[in-house]
């Protein structure tokens, strides 16, 4: 993998960021060590072990489907600028 | 200064003006906060009305012990915003499940501590924009220790009684409660709830205590342990497999904190004491152990290679991947900083992130996004989640033949403001190096303050098994009541 400039603001602009040019200049070859350092795993023989998502044993924590409190529409607007109607008003889809 | 176990006591027999103290206190914080930056909120109403609580009614397990809470912990109506920028002006209109329990037993809150933005680092120097790096309370020129350097700056300097809530992720208590001298304690993952929390990384956050004492740090544990409902990570003993000693109940973790260890097996980690550790770091190690075999704990000495070469990549990969995830819901939108309503969603939201976000959260969500687009993902996100399964397994391993494992907790004394900024990112990453192992497997470890060198303090580390903090406690009390 090659990880270039066009990488970097390729995968910034899917998280959503916009670097500068000295951004993309800084970046490169820092994430550029940081992957290659990750692939230190590659040494490490994982075949038939299971992924740990958590640190500890985790079941599936349920409980029954009843109406409890919540924040009210008030509360949930509370710290947004730009709200109208008791909804919020986010930019345009297109 | 007495305990602060004794104060709990003055102030629930009436012989505290707790109002009047409360002025006091919160009157040298501005001064305080002037020279040292450990607090990005003073919740100066908040406090006036605890106090004013405690006077009417001067009951409770903290009665009158002030608090300062690491500003990722969601307080009601006090500006919470992980040391972001993004989050400037967000005030939660609800309390994180920590807060709820430590106001119901008497605590007082005095503010927000500082970090690094969303706990990413190991210094505390990649505060949000904006916000003032705390410093070390040894050294200003130096780093107060990451990333809740806030909590623990703010428990050295403190001359009042006074426990920091902190948060760690891959290191975040250890570290700075090494570089400020004070006790810190990461319970073990789910022992504590994360509602109200704001995330770094799911699977590894823990929420724990940061005081000047062993003691203080198992009474806040006391009071923040036990299932919630509101967490589905948080540990229910009822539903779990999971065996432990001492578990989640409501446990009184001050209760046997000072038995005798004799005949209690610690493991020193060989490669903790390896390459890229100060010399001097481990020549405190080692007089730690010497120390507890006089108290008659058996020492030996164990290693564990998987963990010492692999936790620190693995524990990257993940955090970054979580983070990049948890990160995506500051876009202007809701909280926090918002921009004017123009352009479509992905130009607004693009414009808040980029102006908002620090360099370091930049690189880790890129990272993170990396590790988990299409091709990548096998590769970087779950082959680190199968190295951290034979991580944990080694660690369990180890956990059969020892009671806890000593090691130092950072492999340097605190270093210069100028020492860091020469310092690559990888070599930044480097300095978790012996904390990742134990936050990685969800494991309670605690520093203990050793001494000093060269005017600055020094930081044993101890990891015990899982739910294992009763045990951890007596350990480390035995390690500080003989501490230099």
């Amino acid at each position: 993998m090659n990880v270039d400039h066009d990488l970097i603001i390729k995968v910034a602009g899917l998280s959503r960021i916009k670097l500068t040019d000295e951004e993309v200049k800084e970046f490169t070859p820092q994430l550029k060590e940081v992957l290659e350092f990750f692939t230190v795993l590659d040494k490490i023989n994982t075949d038939d072990v299971e992924p740990s998502f958590h640190p500890i044993e985790i079941k599936n924590a349920l409980r029954d489907d009843t109406p409890g409190k919540c924040l009210n529409q008030e509360e949930a607007l509370e710290n947004t600028e730009h709200k109208n109607d008791g909804f919020f008003r986010g930019p345009g889809a297109v | 200064m007495k305990s602060t176990i004794e104060y709990i006591e003055r102030v629930s027999n009436g012989s505290v003006d707790i109002k009047k103290e409360t002025e006091e206190v919160l009157s040298n914080l501005d001064s305080l906060n002037d020279k040292y930056h450990y607090l990005g909120a003073i919740s100066t109403g908040l406090a006036r009305e605890l106090s004013n609580n405690v006077s009417i009614k001067p009951k409770g397990r903290l009665a009158g012990v002030y608090v300062s809470v690491k500003d990722c912990i969601a307080v009601k109506g006090v500006e919470t915003r992980s040391s972001s920028r993004i989050l400037s002006g967000y005030k939660p209109v609800f309390n994180a499940t920590v807060i709820n329990k430590i106001i119901s037993e008497g605590a007082i809150i005095i503010g927000k501590t500082t970090q690094d933005e969303f706990g990413f680092g190991s210094f505390s120097t990649n505060t949000g924009i904006g916000i003032k790096q705390p410093v070390n309370p040894f050294d200003i020129q130096r780093a107060a220790g990451g990333s809740s350097g806030g909590s623990a700056g703010m428990a050295q300097v403190a001359d009042f009684p006074h426990i920091s809530l902190g948060e760690s992720t891959g290191g975040s208590i250890a570290s700075p409660a090494s570089f400020c001298g004070v006790v810190g304690l990461t319970p073990t993952y789910g022992l504590v709830s994360r509602y109200g929390l704001l995330d770094y990384a799911n699977s590894m956050d823990k929420i724990g205590p940061i005081g000047k004492t062993v003691e203080d740090c198992a009474l806040m544990l006391s009071i923040i342990a036990g299932h919630d409902e509101k967490d589905s990570t948080s540990y229910n003993p009822a539903n779990s497999k999971e065996k432990s000693d001492d578990g989640s109940k409501n446990i009184d973790y001050t209760k046997n904190i000072d038995r005798p260890i004799s005949g209690m097996k610690i493991g020193i980690v060989k490669e903790s004491l390896g390459e890229g550790v100060d010399e001097s770091i481990k020549n405190k190690v080692n007089e730690c152990a010497s120390d507890l075999k006089a108290q008659g704990a058996i020492i030996e000495e164990i290693s564990l290679a998987v963990p010492s070469e692999y936790a620190l990549p693995s524990y990257y990969i993940i955090a970054v991947c979580e983070a990049s995830t948890n990160l995506a819901k500051y876009c202007g939108m809701r909280y926090g900083k918002h921009e004017s309503l123009k352009g479509n969603f992905n130009e607004y939201f693009t414009k808040v992130r980029s102006k908002h976000f620090g360099q370091e959260a930049k690189r880790r969500i890129i990272l993170g996004t990396f590790a988990r687009m299409a091709g990548f993902r096998d590769a970087y996100y779950l082959k680190a989640l199968k190295v951290r399964t034979v991580i944990i397994n080694e660690y369990k391993k180890a956990f059969k033949n020892v009671d806890a494992l000593l090691t130092p907790t950072m492999p340097v004394l605190p270093p210069r403001f100028d020492e860091i900024k020469n310092l690559s990112v990888l070599q930044n990453y480097m300095m978790d190096v012996l904390t990742v192992g134990p936050n990685l497997a969800g494991l309670p470890h605690i520093n203990i303050p050793y001494g000093m060198i060269d005017g600055l303090p020094v930081g044993v580390m101890l990891s015990g098994d899982h739910f294992c903090e009763e045990k951890l406690l007596n350990v480390a009390f035995n390690i500080e009541k003989n501490a230099p």
